[in-house]
């Protein structure tokens, strides 16, 4: 049987991790070799590297790092962050990601999706998106999450995957961050009009809040998280073992 | 030496660096006379069977490998290169493979529920169907990782081992020498660098 994801997300800046800002409100940064493979013993079934660089000597940085994640750890890598062009994909499939997510990029250009599709397959292309509730209608939003596009997120799904997205990541900005559990209302929405694999992200803050993701909204293929597992808030292994229990099926 | 045929179709770098994690020695090339060289090889493939199967035969490498095959040494197909393998496809029109392999390759959509999502895509278990030396260190339910929208239907006695999607898609197959796994053991953590040392002994 098919099993539930679970993937930890790595913001990487000048070659390390970026945990984003800790209780003591100290920015922690950690190598992200060294958490990778942490994650991968502990059993993620897949990492996300998100590159939040600022220059292109930084941008340098990241592909030495996912180059040397990807020489020693073997599952699926994706890579998202900055990717505007077909180059973009050519620069990090050569350095070891599967798949490549797209997220401002395709807003700013949506024959991305089709091109980079076309070019290296629909499971290569991930369409990423920020979305918030604006009177009552989900909305999509560019600039990790700054400015309102005004676009309706569903049928934005809709279209990305008409045009060869193979995936989605589905990050409601309403819940990120406030640890409250997954965005159920929204991902029950998107599951039921898409029919390719959807992945949760924004607001998971407990173990429970994965069991109740995949228990309420089966079509989920899995759930993202990067601070509760960067400060061992919640262990992966851990949270495998709950999920087993709870009669979901995943990779242990 | 592990010969990695290169013909151009999918991404290689997982592979090699899985090969040489374990220290097994390695060489990508498309050249006969390299490949030839190598005591053991490996199909990659990512893509259209169609494509795939056109750039075998315009370069050569079709007959090739069926020589190679049928000599003994040990050839292993990945995902498409499993697929490559077998007697034929049913994607986009009927083409013939290399029939190293009983089955043809079929669209898993026509044979799943219709709410199992296609590619099937992810983490799934293995179910051994026959004994084979790909799985010396591989215990039965461990699982590997699969990105695929066509499977190998009608393997019969060289089917391996299956994951259950619905219906029992074939995940591995074989005869003597010749060996293809539709999942990818460089993308399956431990489970499948235990496959691919087991094919470096085989």
């Amino acid at each position: 049987m098919l099993a539930k994801r679970i993937i930890p997300c790595l913001d990487v800046r000048g070659g390390r991790v970026v945990k984003g800002v800790n209780f003591e409100g100290v920015r922690d940064v950690t190598d992200p070799v060294a958490l990778a493979e942490r994650y991968n013993k502990e059993g993620a079934d897949e990492l996300v590297f998100y590159d939040i660089t600022a220059s292109a000597e930084e941008r340098k940085l990241f592909t030495k790092v996912l180059e040397e994640v990807a020489s020693k750890i073997f599952i699926p890598l994706t890579v998202g962050g900055g990717i505007r062009e077909l180059d973009d994909f050519a620069r990090v499939l050569s350095c070891g990601a599967d798949k490549v997510s797209v997220n401002s990029g395709a807003i700013a250009d949506f024959s991305l999706i089709g091109r980079a599709a076309n070019k290296y397959g629909s499971q290569c292309v991930v369409l990423s998106m920020d979305v918030k509730r604006v009177e009552g209608k989900w909305t999509l939003f560019a600039k990790g999450g700054r400015e309102n596009t005004g676009i309706n997120a569903m049928e934005w799904a809709k279209r990305g995957v008409g045009d060869g997205a193979g995936e989605i990541v589905l990050n409601s900005i309403d819940t990120d961050g406030v640890r409250r559990g997954f965005d159920l209302e929204m991902l029950g929405e998107l599951c039921s009009r898409v029919d390719v694999p959807v992945i949760a992200s924004g607001g998971a803050g407990c173990m429970e809040h994965f069991v109740e993701l995949f228990k309420k909204v089966p079509g989920a293929d899995a759930g993202l998280a990067a601070s509760i597992f960067h400060f061992e808030e919640v262990s992966i292994k851990e949270l495998k073992k709950s999920l087993a229990q709870a009669g979901i099926p995943v990779r242990i | 030496m592990i010969g990695i045929v290169d013909y151009g179709v999918g991404n290689l770098f997982s592979l090699k660096s899985s090969l040489g994690f374990l220290g097994l020695e390695h060489t990508v090339s498309g050249d006969v006379s390299v490949l030839e060289r190598c005591d053991r090889l490996i199909l990659p493939g990512v893509g259209a069977f169609g494509d795939a199967r056109d750039i075998l035969r315009t370069s050569g490498l079709d007959e090739f490998l069926i020589a190679q095959a049928q000599d003994g040494k040990p050839l292993l197909g990945i995902c498409l290169g499993m697929q490559l393998l077998l007697e034929g496809s049913e994607e986009f029109g009927s083409r013939e493979g290399l029939k190293l392999i009983s089955g043809r390759a079929c669209p898993l959509k026509a044979e799943l529920p219709p709410e199992l999502k296609v590619p099937h895509m992810g983490w799934n278990s293995l179910r051994f169907c026959a004994k084979s030396p790909l799985f010396k260190f591989s215990s039965e339910g461990e699982f590997v990782y699969f990105v695929h929208s066509f499977y190998g239907k009608g393997c019969g006695a060289d089917c391996l081992a299956t994951a259950e999607y619905g219906i029992p898609v074939t995940a591995a197959v074989g005869r003597k020498n010749v060996l293809g796994t539709q999942f990818h053991p460089e993308k399956s953590g431990e489970a499948g660098l235990k496959i691919l040392r087991a094919f470096a002994e085989v």
